[in-house]
């Protein structure tokens, strides 16, 4: 669905007003990916470590500096309009939807934009009505939709003409729990029976854990990790926590193979790698123990993990 | 086609959501009409006859052209502008449609709205109060012509200078100077037949005499048989002139957000 070679674009910031001096960014600094159709696809990474740049040269707004790059079998940057009929985007920031008018209008606009045949509409819009449940606010206008009705409809939009592929740019950003739900449980849907493949941008490291099976991690222009999520914790994730609960409050322990990260009252936690059960009967030895549980680490930790690391890991791409 | 009619019934509809503001925008060039019309008549007291407008001509003049202002949206028009700067057009670019095919749609839509809520109100205010000329069957019709090719024009010009916040961060400054020219050089601000002759026939031959002082003219009688064909051949003429500049504009912009980014 996407091919991607040695993908670069650099962009030229001229500084100073009299000696214009010439300043080149690398926004994307040559990455290669390959994503096979039906999957659902995280893209992650700090802001300006150029998600966007990579969306906007695969949607073909943007033309790559060097690279190649294939979407749906095509050159984006030179068939746009082409590509523009067989993809759908939706920017969790951006409206595309028509602001003064009910979201009814849109949607029928959006037919005729993308000569969907009129049977077919109704079908998809009948089903998005259902499944992200549009029919209370479809006449009202989209200036007054809240922002978790604004998403449901904007998805809709970046649906309704049946796309193989959608590019979503954060698209739960803002909204609430359930919300965020239904939106994640829709993505699910149309991935799963309709075989949509989905690449989703995103901060919310929610998402990624409950949606997407495979990661690309990007900074600074280059990809550092491609991959499982379960593989990405792993290698990253090999320090657990172990929280103790004990008698009275206590110095930090000391136990081979733990580091005591933090104290509160008889409440300690031990950083460590390897066995839980080892380390537990290490520490009960020391100490009189109440409780005591083991945290994994959460992905966000994960990511934090891999930003602040750093060799980075430009080995592990090409996965 | 039915695209763009389909386009056209939301520019129509996108106005007509907000009809306190059409009230307001109506008495507004309600009160100017007077304004001007009183202005101009004190003007005619000494003397009968200024560039082939009599009184009653020049009265005329003062209720069509307020009445024409938003149909041909002459005052600062800035969605286009405003999508490009806060990057709204990005999304515009990823759907199967010409940019400027889709403006021009939807101000053919919006341009009818604006002519029966804020031109004909003012107008039938006008025409109660003051004695106005009325056109022949043939001028009407000649003016509604005129009047939809005026529109053409003028959003042929408000589409090129909209497109400069492509290039430009601030593009108020741009917006601004625009329709200072374009108020001045159509003839909204006095009639071209007020002015000098060579400023006159500048002012005719450029975009601008087209937007407002032609239709004008027709409605007036003033064109009559091959002057008629004339001036609405020149009309048509900038109307495609400008939609073909804007297209290279649109062209040129879209290759530079393309390679440079936004």
């Amino acid at each position: 669905m996407i091919e991607v070679e040695d993908l670069r674009k650099e962009f030229v910031v001229r500084r100073g007003r009299l000696r214009r001096e010439r300043h080149v960014v690398h926004a994307v600094d040559g990455i290669s990916f390959h994503v096979d159709r039906g999957e659902l696809l995280g893209y992650l990474g700090p802001n300006g470590a150029g998600k966007s740049t990579t969306i906007k040269m695969l949607t073909g707004i943007l033309v790559p500096t060097a690279g190649r790059i294939s979407v749906a079998g095509l050159e984006p940057s030179r068939k746009r309009i082409e590509l523009a009929r067989r993809i759908g985007a939706m920017f969790g920031q951006r409206i595309q939807l028509w602001w003064d008018l009910p979201l009814r209008d849109s949607f029928d606009l959006l037919r005729h934009i993308y000569r969907i045949p009129a049977d077919r509409h109704r079908v998809n819009l009948a089903r998005f009505r259902d499944v992200l449940e549009l029919d209370p606010f479809l006449d009202t206008p989209v200036r007054q939709l809240s922002l978790g009705q604004r998403i449901r409809g904007e998805l809709t939009a970046a649906m309704l003409h049946s796309p193989e592929l959608l590019f979503l740019d954060e698209p739960t950003i803002g909204l609430d729990v359930v919300a965020k739900q239904r939106v994640r449980d829709f993505l699910v849907e149309i991935n799963r029976e309709d075989g949509v493949t989905v690449m989703l941008t995103t901060h919310d490291l929610g998402d990624i854990e409950r949606l997407c099976n495979r990661l690309l991690v990007i900074d600074h222009g280059t990809l550092i990790w491609d991959g499982g999520i379960p593989e990405l914790k792993e290698r990253y994730g090999g320090e657990r926590t172990l929280v103790i609960d004990l008698e009275e409050p206590a110095p930090p322990l000391e136990v081979e193979g733990a580091v005591v990260e933090r104290v509160d009252g008889p409440r300690q936690w031990l950083r460590f790698r390897g066995s839980a059960s080892e380390l537990t009967a290490r520490v009960a030895r020391a100490a009189r123990l109440v409780d005591l549980q083991v945290a994994e680490p959460d992905i966000e930790e994960i990511v934090r993990r891999i930003y602040a690391s750093p060799e980075k890991v430009s080995d592990t791409n090409g996965v | 086609m039915r695209l763009d009619w389909e386009i056209a019934k939301r520019g129509w509809r996108r106005y007509a959501a907000y009809p306190w503001a059409t009230v307001a925008g109506a008495f507004t060039n309600t009160i100017f009409g007077f304004l001007l019309a009183y202005i101009l008549l004190a003007v005619y007291r000494s003397r009968t006859d200024v560039g082939g407008f009599d009184a009653a001509d020049a009265v005329t003049y003062v209720w069509l052209s307020q009445s024409m202002i938003m149909t041909v949206y002459i005052f600062s028009w800035w969605e286009l502008a405003w999508r490009i700067r806060d990057g709204s057009i990005t999304t515009d670019l990823l759907r199967p449609l010409n940019p400027q095919r889709y403006w021009l749609a939807f101000d053919l839509g919006r341009a009818p709205y604006h002519f029966l809520f804020r031109g004909l109100p003012p107008f039938v205010l006008g025409a109660l109060v003051f004695e106005l000329r009325y056109p022949s069957p043939l001028d009407a019709l000649a003016f509604v012509l005129s009047l939809t090719l005026a529109v053409v024009v003028s959003f042929g010009f408000r589409f090129i200078y909209n497109s400069v916040a492509f290039w430009l961060l601030d593009f108020r400054g741009v917006v601004t100077l625009a329709t200072t020219v374009v108020v001045f050089f159509s003839g909204m601000a006095i009639p071209l037949r007020f002015m000098p002759t060579a400023l006159r026939d500048l002012c005719y031959a450029l975009p601008f005499g087209s937007v407002i002082q032609t239709p004008v003219d027709i409605w007036l009688g003033k064109r009559e048989g091959a002057a008629l064909l004339g001036v609405l051949a020149l009309q048509l003429f900038w109307a495609v002139a400008l939609l073909a500049i804007g297209q290279l504009v649109l062209r040129r912009a879209t290759r530079k957000v393309v390679v440079q980014g936004g």
